[in-house]
């Protein structure tokens, strides 16, 4: 069957993928040392007015002995969570829906091509005069991102199950319901996990960007005060652990589809 | 004895925008009892039409086909069902695609298992049973997809140019194995294919249909005695009807051969 794109993966179980999957780690290492051997160097040097790697590794420190650093996390981790998994858990059947009936696809889909042109952020001045200050507006912006994002993978999921496998299990006697539960839900589960993924990249930056607007907590408005007072030590630390929390959930994600579909012929 | 199917006047129209297109033409055909008969004929002459139609995936737009004398309406178990493209769940192990009819005819697991695997040595992959299809030869699926079919006792076997996608080697010996499991588990067989030699080898008739509008054109019976051998394959009566059906196919009247 034909996989989306985005799960086509070339690497193999064998040994030589072991061996390949090594020296790039290894080469991955390198560049990374690399990387912040030439930050210092700059920084050091004063060619950039940008924080050293000591000062920037103090801040970190100092963050997250007064606790700050996690009171920001936990805010940011709580509100993109539940935004997510809201627009997850109502884009799945919602996208099921779409794709198993025409009408239902006919009466939603124009809605769907219309916000999915507006970026999300663009609702915040929306959200906040209907919504209020508090978390409301932020949960349902990042809600909107994921949801949209998934809604549609699981919706091309759907109306990608190729028709053959369908009448197949129609002449072994199957109706439709265990056509839908045995045939369509396990067919289009690898495209639905490549929307959660887009969906949460997507509620992720959505996040970040919605706190730098708008709230009180959070790794986006502890950059927003570091700007007032020209800590970029500060900025620097949340920028960092926007990036290595984004790349955590996404390969837990990623871990997690593989997971689940093995079976996929991969080319 | 009652005919086991009865394609009677079967016609099937497909709306081209404002235009309606004949795909099938009143084809009628009578198949006996444990009967295997293949359908050849140039590409675009309605044998899958015909085919689906026997299946119940697509309705006739006229006349109407008995199975062991009963209407068909819609699809079910008791006709069975092969594709060129396997059609195996790639999710479902092996086993699991072989049982998953049983499942849902709502046999108990331990019957089921016991069945599954009869049929999955019956076809050769009992190594395999617990292998996922992305992992098997284009022949194993098909094997694994007849397995599949036979798990729920069907009386009639409708295949699509089922050995279509593979390799010439391959195919021979599926279609060997094919015949030793018709012979072992007698079902009633149609078959379509777009290889002469696979449509004389297997069949005790041939059907050759016509192209534009899609119609039956003439049956040839196959004289020869089962079980079928590489001595039958190069024997000159197997080149004979060979050469008939060959005919049959190819120079159809006013030779569509020279207009291409
Ligand atoms: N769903 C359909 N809609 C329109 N035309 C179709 C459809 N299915 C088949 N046809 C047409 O009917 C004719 C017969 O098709 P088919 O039975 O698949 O031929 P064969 O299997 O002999 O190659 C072809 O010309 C094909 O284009
Ligand atoms: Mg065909």
């Amino acid at each position: 069957m034909s996989a989306p794109a985005k799960t086509a993966k070339p690497l193999r179980q064998d040994g030589k993928g072991q061996g390949a999957d090594l020296s790039s780690l290894a080469l991955n290492l390198v560049g990374l040392v690399a990387g912040i051997a030439v930050w210092w160097v700059l920084t050091a040097s004063g060619a950039v007015g940008l924080p050293p790697p000591p000062d920037v590794v103090r801040k970190f420190g100092d963050l997250i002995a007064n606790g700050q650093l996690a009171t920001d996390i936990m805010s940011s981790l709580a509100r993109v969570l539940t935004g997510f998994l809201l627009g997850v858990l109502l884009a799945v059947p919602v996208g099921f829906v779409m794709g198993w009936y025409k009408v239902a696809r006919a009466l939603i889909e124009p809605y769907l091509q219309f916000f999915r042109m507006i970026p999300p952020l663009a609702i915040i001045p929306l959200a906040i005069v209907t919504m209020g200050i508090d978390e409301t507006p932020k949960i349902f912006v990042i809600f909107l991102a994921s949801f949209l994002a998934s809604v549609v993978a699981t919706y091309q999921g759907v109306i990608s199950v190729d028709k053959t496998m369908i009448n197949a299990a129609r002449v072994l006697g199957a109706n439709d319901l265990t056509i839908f539960l045995r045939v369509i839900v396990p067919a289009s589960t690898p495209f639905i996990l490549v929307g959660v993924r887009i969906g949460l990249g997507s509620a992720w930056a959505t996040l970040v960007a919605a706190e730098l607007i708008a709230a009180q907590t959070g790794l986006g408005y502890r950059m927003q005060q570091a700007q007032l007072y020209y800590d970029l030590a500060t900025i620097f630390v949340s920028l960092i652990t926007i990036g290595v929390l984004g790349l955590a959930m996404d390969r837990l994600l990623l871990a997690i589809e593989r997971r689940l579909t093995v079976w996929q012929e991969r080319v | 004895m009652q005919p086991k199917i009865v394609f009677k006047d079967v016609t099937r129209r497909f709306d081209l925008g404002s235009q309606s297109f004949v795909a099938l033409d009143r084809f009628s055909l009578d198949v006996a009892d444990g009967e295997f008969v293949t359908v050849v004929g140039p590409s675009g002459c309605g044998k899958s039409t015909a085919l689906n139609i026997a299946a119940g995936l697509l309705a006739p737009s006229e006349g109407e086909v008995l199975v062991a004398g009963k209407a068909v309406e819609g699809p079910g178990p008791e006709r069975g069902m092969i594709f060129q493209q396997y059609a195996l769940f790639p999710w479902l192990t092996v086993r699991q695609n072989v049982e998953f009819g049983l499942r849902i005819k709502g046999v108990s697991a331990p019957e089921r298992r016991e069945k599954a695997n009869y049929f999955i040595n019956l076809v050769g992959l009992g190594d395999f049973a617990d292998a996922l299809p992305k992992t098997l030869s284009g022949g194993m699926k098909q094997r694994c997809a007849i397995a599949r079919a036979y798990a729920v006792d069907p009386s009639v076997l409708l295949m699509d140019e089922p050995f279509g996608a593979l390799d010439a080697l391959t195919r021979v010996q599926l279609q060997d194995q094919l015949l030793d499991t018709w012979r072992r588990e007698r079902r009633t067989v149609m078959f379509i294919t777009h290889d002469v030699d696979e449509a004389v080898y297997l069949a005790n008739r041939v059907i050759v249909m016509a192209a534009r509008p899609g119609r039956l054109k003439e049956i040839i019976p196959v004289d020869l005695p089962y079980p079928r051998t590489e001595e039958i394959r190069l024997s000159p009566e197997f080149t004979a009807i060979r050469n008939r059906v060959w005919h049959a196919v190819y120079h159809q009247q006013g030779s569509s051969r020279e207009e291409n």
